[in-house]
């Protein structure tokens, strides 16, 4: 038998022994102590999803629904795990072009390779449908849930505000946020985000890897659950706003109304406005360039960052300040013109006139005297201090200061300061004559539209307003975000705001304003008709009913519309009948105010047609959202 | 020569326990490799582990019959069973149907069977029916070329076949050659050869062809005494820069490019996590991943998840190094290691030639597969697509495996009876 012996098998076994020992070493290299692995098994495995909450619903006071949420999703792509896929198959499912496809495969690799990017964002509930059908074809790619957000009503615009994504300041300066998230810009979403928003919650789940989920990573235990927002129920009177809205159409000018009894914003309108669905999703900067670029500018809002010189209106505190410091009283009148050097204050046509008279007639001589004794009284020692003390009455009833309403952007106005005057002038150059037609609502003033609603709120309730907001219930509790049951009074005492109210009751009554009468309702109102440097008359009007258990305060500003009675008058009083009966009987009136076309500027950038003056002569009360019909919709596009 | 008594008499259960330990080893980490919620029963026979289960059975009764048969019978029909194996490799080349690049399948229905893993067992029969003839001499340049014949033959089925894989696994009988008395230097000319290659892809030609010259001229210098040594020394040089130039046809022209691209990423000169190298990175995140113990039965994401393809048949050693971690994975390694010692062992205590032979054969071919399986596995060898034996889903090999070593446990417990 030939056996070479035994140092074979040694040989033999040595190899595989030798063999063994590099495998256990290698073997525990890469399990014991290389960590690495451990990390990208995790990474393989493991999907931070998170959870968006549904974004707060907002209603209005009726219960109206004024915005909620649409599903979309997101289409998300992590570039590392994208292996080679049906390129052509995808595209035509999501409707995009190779060249797209390609592009938006670099830009999110170069983001980063191993964090997930939005491919495509905002499909709708109908492609992605479709879509997730053949999602485990598409290594790589999954979907997240999003919302959009809709305005039903396509009306208060300004007051809804609109939201959009996040951008790196932003992120830098709130942690919360995260790029792709949403945040309200203006409006309600913007000063209510925190209780709109609610709360990101993160799932954690593990997937295959066709990246389907498994289940949830170790039962959940790292899992954070969504807090879904708030709804919020707006003091608007969605009805009230549209209609005013439709009054407005075609003109430039605000209109807010405020219940003075709670200080809730019952409209406030800003034209021309825009259909706020312009500003949601996929569309939403391009529409924005648009609407910027409208020389009538519809995304301003008027009713609360519009300087206007208050005109007529002032007449009002004005004659509140003077009474209580017993300047003037009831029966208080003046000579029939207001002379300065060789200027001269005259008015219309009409009876001499006690202040009730004056407030009946307008009278433009009266509160300018009636400026004069106050700031030129003896009793304060020198116009200075006497300007200090009717500019300190001037802004208890609201103005040059924010009322702080709960909306962002709301700018405080102008009443000048003594030191304005001293330096404009030098100190001691300057008196009552210098600075009369501040008596009368006209010079370096500025108020506006919100500020004037308030007053008027001030004079219904005699001597108080509460802040004004839009917003009255977060959840199912009342809103308690701002000191909003506070009464804010002013220096003026509750019976001379009678004197103001009867004054007020003649002017449309017997006075300025007898158009803006209806029903046998107690109407207390004032006409202004505001010089301004830029074109015709801008067309005021304030006013609140019943008089006895006041509802509504309205104050309405039509830019060059010329008298306050033509226009801003009858659109008040339209949308008084329209609250306080809830419907509108004076149709002629309606139907003229409906017409009226008073835009100074054609929107050629827009080419809109329904924005041409020829439309003007017919009536279409759904105009505004005709415009939007020309700009791009949300809708995708067919195939 | 005596009858045997009982067909279990002279069994040698340590071989019977290896086996059944691997089996069933296997067995339980193809159910976790294959788990789904939907199917959690073992024995749901729709599923892998189900239908394993159903090839151990059957292994079990091969292993039977195997001990049935009278020891004498296979070494008598070594050849008859070697011929007809090669003729059935044969006809798979003509009738099988090709899946995934290799025409390896026999399929009768819905069975099918993998010819090349019982062409391993027969190769090993012939070979060790050949070298235990009397006045067979290794020294001798006849049985070298025979010898290498009933190796090669097979082989190139087999890869004509394109199943790389199992062609490759009969390199492993260069150590029954070695261990019946082929020179070291076919084992040490390999290994360099091997060395050879890997550098050659991975140094530039010139400076590796400089370095060999080199080497020659310094080992000249050193040993030019004889004109003896000068030739070898000549030889050698030559031999070596000879590879080094075929090197670089050899990967380009006549590897496939699948093949090609594993090796480069083998050798690191390919990052490619998502092709080429996809299988060996997810691998290795399963293993590496796996930690000390493990994360626990049923527990592997990667596995759980799919992540590593081919998971319960050549990828099944990630199972136990996720699952099990590196006690899993050094408690199987020493398990396999056992075994081939103990295999060495009785072939070693063997009186006839035949069955030591036979015996080193089922070592060499249980090596190999265990060297490739785990060493691709955890990136050390390429990826060559050839089950971990005894463990891999699949019941061809499994059959084969079984066969290979419960004709060597017949054998052995035959030991008795056999004078020489």
């Amino acid at each position: 038998m030939y056996n070479p012996g035994s140092s074979q098998r040694i040989v033999f076994l040595g190899i595989i022994t030798s063999v063994v020992i590099i495998f256990l070493i290698r073997l525990f290299y890469v399990q014991v102590i290389n960590e690495s692995y451990s990390v990208s098994a995790t990474n393989n495995v493991l999907r931070y999803i998170t959870d968006y909450p549904a974004r707060g619903m907002i209603y209005d006071r009726k219960g109206k629904i004024v915005a909620f949420n649409q599903a979309v999703y997101d289409l998300m792509v992590i570039p590392k795990q994208v292996k080679e896929i049906d390129t052509l198959e995808f595209c035509k499912l999501l409707d995009i072009s190779k060249e797209s496809f390609i592009d938006k495969m670099k830009k999110a690799t170069s983001f980063s390779r191993m964090k997930a990017s939005t491919f495509e964002k905002q499909i709708s509930a109908e492609s992605f449908a479709t879509f997730q059908e053949k999602l485990y074809k598409f290594q790589g790619f999954y979907v997240q849930p999003r919302t959009l957000r809709k305005y039903p009503n396509n009306t208060a615009a300004h007051v809804l505000g609109y939201i959009g994504e996040v951008n790196d300041e932003l992120i830098a300066k709130n942690p919360y946020y995260r790029i792709g998230d949403y945040i309200g810009i203006s409006g309600i979403e913007q000063s209510y985000e925190l209780e709109l928003r609610g709360r990101r919650g993160v799932r954690i789940v593990m997937v295959d890897v066709f990246n389907r989920e498994k289940g949830s990573y170790k039962g959940g235990i790292y899992d954070t659950i969504a807090i879904a927002g708030q709804n919020l129920v707006a003091t608007l009177d969605a009805d009230l706003q549209s209609y005013g809205e439709q009054l407005l159409q075609n003109k430039i000018g605000s209109v807010v109304a405020i219940e003075p009894q709670t200080g809730e914003i019952l409209a406030m309108i800003s034209s021309p406005s825009y259909d706020p669905n312009l500003l949601v999703g996929r569309v939403r900067s391009k529409n924005y360039g648009y609407l910027l670029r409208d020389p009538n500018k519809p995304l301003f809002n008027r009713a609360m960052q519009a300087y206007y010189p208050p005109g007529s209106t002032f007449k009002l505190t004005n004659a509140l300040a003077a009474l209580q410091e017993g300047i003037i009283n009831i029966n208080t009148s003046f000579p029939h013109s207001f002379v300065v050097g060789s200027k001269s204050v005259k008015c219309h046509s009409h009876p001499p006139v006690a202040l009730e008279g004056a407030i009946q007639y307008s009278c433009n001589p009266y509160f300018c005297n009636t400026f004069r004794s106050f700031v030129d009284n003896r009793k304060y020692g020198s116009s200075e201090n006497g300007y200090r003390l009717w500019r300190e009455y001037q802004m208890s009833f609201g103005v040059g200061k924010k009322i702080g309403v709960d909306m962002p952007h709301e700018l405080k106005g102008l009443i000048p300061s003594v030191e304005f005057y001293d330096k404009y002038y030098g100190k001691g150059h300057w008196k009552a004559s210098t600075i009369y037609s501040l008596g009368i609502g006209q010079g370096e003033l500025g108020i506006n539209p919100m500020q004037m609603a308030n007053i008027i709120c001030i004079i219904a309730n005699k001597g108080y307003y509460y802040t004004p907001h839009v917003i009255k219930q977060i959840g199912k509790k009342p809103n308690t975000t701002r000191n909003l049951g506070e009464r804010h009074y002013t220096k003026v005492s509750a019976e001379n705001f009678t004197i103001i109210q009867d004054g007020m009751q003649r002017v449309v009554e017997a006075g300025t304003a007898r158009i803006a009468r209806f029903d046998s309702l107690v109407i207390c109102g004032k006409t202004g008709t505001a010089q301004n440097p830029h074109g015709k008359d801008h067309s005021l009007f304030v006013a609140f009913a019943p008089r006895n258990n006041p509802k509504i305060a309205i104050a309405v500003m039509v830019e060059n519309a010329g008298f306050g009675a033509t226009w801003a008058a009858p659109i008040a009083s339209l949308m008084m009948e329209k609250y306080l009966k809830d419907s509108v009987k004076r149709h002629d009136l309606e139907e003229r105010m409906l017409k009226g076309y008073l835009l100074p500027l054609q929107n050629k950038s827009l080419e809109n047609p329904a924005l041409k003056v020829n439309d003007s002569t017919q009536v279409k009360p759904k105009n505004k959202k005709d415009s939007s019909v020309a700009l791009l919709t949300n809708k995708k596009k067919k195939k | 020569m005596r009858k045997q008594n009982s067909i279990f008499e002279n069994i040698d259960w340590v071989l019977v326990v290896f086996y059944l330990v691997l089996v069933l080893l296997g067995w339980i980490n193809i159910y976790a490799a294959v788990y789904n919620e939907e199917h959690k029963n073992i024995f749901d026979l729709t599923q892998n582990y189900g239908r394993q289960m159903l090839w151990i059975g059957t292994s079990l009764v091969i292993g039977l019959a195997i001990l049935v048969i009278d020891g004498k019978f296979y070494a008598a029909f070594s050849f008859p069973i070697y011929i007809v194996t090669m003729g059935i490799l044969l006809v798979v080349l003509v009738i099988a149907r090709d899946v995934q690049g290799a025409r390896s399948w026999i399929e009768i229905g819905s069975f099918k069977l993998q010819p090349s893993e019982f062409a391993k067992f027969a190769t090993n029969m012939a070979l060790a029916k050949y070298l235990s003839a009397l006045g067979i001499r290794m020294e001798d340049m006849k049985t070298k070329i025979t010898a290498g014949l009933i190796i090669l033959f097979p082989m190139a089925l087999v890869l004509l076949q394109n199943d790389t894989g199992s062609a490759l696994v009969f390199i492993a009988f260069i150590f029954v050659l070695y261990r019946e008395g082929l020179s070291q230097n076919v084992l040490i000319f390999g290994f360099l050869a091997g060395v050879l290659f890997i550098l050659a892809l991975m140094v530039p030609n010139k400076i590796l062809i400089g370095i060999i010259g080199g080497l020659g001229f310094v080992a000249y210098l050193l040993m030019r005494k004889t004109r003896n040594n000068i030739i070898v020394i000549l030889i050698i040089t030559a031999l070596c820069t000879g590879i080094v130039f075929s090197v670089d046809y050899a990967f380009n022209e006549i590897l496939q490019t699948h093949q090609r691209e594993r090796i480069e990423v083998l050798l690191g000169k390919r990052s490619d996590p998502k092709g080429a190298g996809y299988n060996v990175n997810q691998s290795l995140i399963a293993i590496g991943s796996g930690g000390l113990t493990g994360k626990g039965f049923l527990q592997g994401t990667q596995t759980k998840y799919d992540f590593v393809p081919e998971q319960s048949t050549d990828f099944i050693f990630c199972t136990v190094g996720e699952e099990w971690g590196f006690v899993g994975t050094a408690f199987v390694l020493i398990l396999f290691t056992l075994l081939l010692y103990r295999i060495v062992f009785i072939a070693e205590r063997q009186r006839s030639t035949y069955t030591r032979i036979y015996a080193y054969g089922v070592a060499s071919i249980l090596f190999f597969h265990l060297m490739i399986n785990v060493g691709m596995a955890i990136g050390l060898a390429p990826v060559i697509g050839i089950p971990l034996p005894f463990f891999s889903y699949g019941g061809s090999s499994l059959w084969g495996f079984t066969v290979l070593l419960f004709v060597l446990i017949k054998l052995d417990s035959y030991r008795m009876y056999i004078l020489r």
